[in-house]
């Protein structure tokens, strides 16, 4: 029969010789081994304190977008809902109303928008579906919770901090991945 | 008058006794740390960092812990033996550190301390004593705990401890034609002015170190454990800190084993290349007992390391292995090592 990589070693059934059933050589070479990768540095990363830089296209939590003037992109077309493969996208459409221009950019907005971040399996196809920009998924991940309910993030989770009023948080929230117009 | 009671005597032993065991104690409780952090760096792994900082207080909250578990006696146990089993262990542990010379002489409040609990003329077979009565506190433990594991366990650290301390016997016979004396105070002395007894007794070395990784039921001959065929060897049935007790034992053996091995091989106090009567000129007497207490403690420390060192790099023995190399090579190898120097002994004395 023919290998299927050159990697295949036949096994050695000798009996042992003298140097090898005196163990000594190699349990010696063992430690060698061992006291060797006590000078190798740990490829641990502490991770509270330090994380793992990720890749500009990792696709994490998401979060919704705001202008520059601070108001909320989304106009809860529903978009992003049809896209959603795992349906993990709920929202509920209002009008806006006469004084709350600087809130809404656009007549219409979510009033309630929610995420199962339990059924999102971040594909980004919300993402690529949304065509006023407002959806984003950032590069943080979902942290643990004790409870299922506390998987559905609603619009206070979720909404990007006010590049007005707080522009150091907006940054941060922000990250390389927002397309900034 | 021979029944008079020397009252300074006493309390310098007494405060002897208290430093030693208390020191034996928060070394044994930094072997488990050591322990950790060793098996974590030979794995490319940071171990415990989180307690204190670099994790210093680790031991701490390890023996809260060992506290605060529930303490569990099994039903069909017996509870008298269940209970004197880790007593017994931890007892014998700390007992064989008595005869252990830490240093020369110190002078204080104008009396002269020796360094040492007790200077017995029979050290070293005190020290076998205790050491065999060690294996009680397994097999007591192991058989009160009424279960096949812990039995199986037991009945393994029994006939692994008998067959080597024949082999380690054997080959401390060959040290002491040498040097003449069971007192292990004046085994370190008469190293101080000569070579260390290694270099006289490299095979025997070699055999007796092998013998102590399997009397203190260390990495490779973990037999009486063996977490993956045993589940846990005699401890399965303890909890809470009975076991804290086998597994605190477990180190402050390694500990006093390593210093038992330093005193009989490596020259004890001993610091090599150094003309001591010099020395003791320049700093004094005590100082010079400092010095030699820390290369003492130095030396024990590289052989705890090299207790961790073999546990974190080779596997457990077969049990068949384990009887054949403790019956069939060491116990041939140590007489012939035995018979050699005896030979060598003659050769010299009579010429």
């Amino acid at each position: 029969m023919q290998a299927l990589t050159n990697r295949a070693k036949t096994v050695d059934r000798k009996p042992m010789t003298l140097l090898e059933r005196a163990y000594l050589p190699a349990i010696f070479k063992g430690m060698s081994i061992t006291f060797g990768h006590m000078f190798k540095k740990a490829p641990t990363i502490s991770y509270p304190e330090k994380t793992r830089p990720f890749s500009p296209v990792f696709r994490g939590l998401h979060i919704l977008n705001r202008d520059e003037a601070g108001r909320e992109n989304c106009t809860a077309c529903g978009l992003c809902a049809v896209a959603c493969p795992a349906e993990a996208i709920t929202m509920e459409a209002a009008e806006r109303k006469a004084g709350e221009e600087n809130l809404y950019r656009e007549e219409k907005y979510a009033a309630r928008y929610e995420i199962n971040m339990l059924r999102c399996i971040f594909c980004g196809l919300c993402e690529e579906a949304c065509p006023k920009d407002a959806i984003y998924l950032s590069e943080t991940f979902a942290p643990a919770n004790f409870q299922r309910k506390g998987f559905i993030y609603g619009k206070e989770d979720l909404l990007i901090p006010n590049p007005v009023t707080e522009p150091e948080a907006y940054a941060k929230a922000k990250g390389g991945r927002v397309a900034v117009k | 008058m021979l029944l008079s009671i020397d009252l300074p005597l006493i309390i310098e032993k007494l405060v002897l006794i208290i430093v030693v065991v208390m020191s034996s104690l928060v070394i044994a409780m930094y072997a488990t740390f050591a322990e950790r952090k060793v098996a974590a760096v030979m794995q490319d792994r940071i171990g415990p960092n989180r307690a204190g900082p670099f994790g210093i207080l680790q031991p701490l909250a390890d023996g809260l812990k060992l506290f605060f578990k529930e303490e569990i006696i099994p039903n069909f146990s017996s509870k008298f033996l269940f209970i004197l089993g880790p007593s017994l262990a931890m007892l014998t542990a700390m007992m064989t550190s008595a005869v252990i010379p830490w240093g020369d002489t110190v002078t204080l409040f104008g009396r002269e301390i020796h360094l040492q609990i007790a200077d017995i003329n029979i050290g070293i077979l005190y020290v076998f004593g205790v050491v065999s009565m060690g294996v009680y506190g397994i097999m007591i433990g192991s058989w009160a705990s009424n279960n096949k594991f812990s039995l199986m366990g037991g009945l393994r650290a029994a006939s692994q401890i008998i067959s080597y301390e024949l082999a380690m016997g054997i080959a401390l016979i060959a040290l002491l034609m040498i040097t003449g004396t069971l007192s292990l105070r004046l085994m370190v002395v008469g190293q101080m002015d000569g070579v260390w007894n290694v270099i006289k007794q490299p095979l025997g070395f070699l055999i007796f170190l092998i013998c102590v990784f399997a009397e203190c039921n260390r990495t490779p001959f973990d037999l009486a454990e063996a977490e993956n065929e045993l589940i846990g060897g005699y401890h399965t049935e303890y909890s809470s800190m009975k076991l804290g007790f086998y597994l605190f034992a477990e180190y402050i053996n390694m500990f006093v084993s390593s210093s038992v091995m330093v005193s009989l091989f490596f020259g004890g106090y001993d610091i090599p290349f150094l003309n001591d009567g010099h020395m003791v000129e320049k700093i004094g007497q005590n100082w010079m007992a400092v010095a030699h207490i820390f290369m003492f403690l130095f030396k024990a420390f590289f052989f705890v390391f090299l207790f961790m060192w073999v546990r974190w790099t080779i596997p457990r023995f077969r049990y068949d292995q384990l009887m054949n190399l403790g019956w069939k090579v060491l116990l041939p190898l140590a007489l012939f090592n035995m018979l050699a120097t005896g030979a060598v002994i003659l050769y010299f004395t009579t010429k």
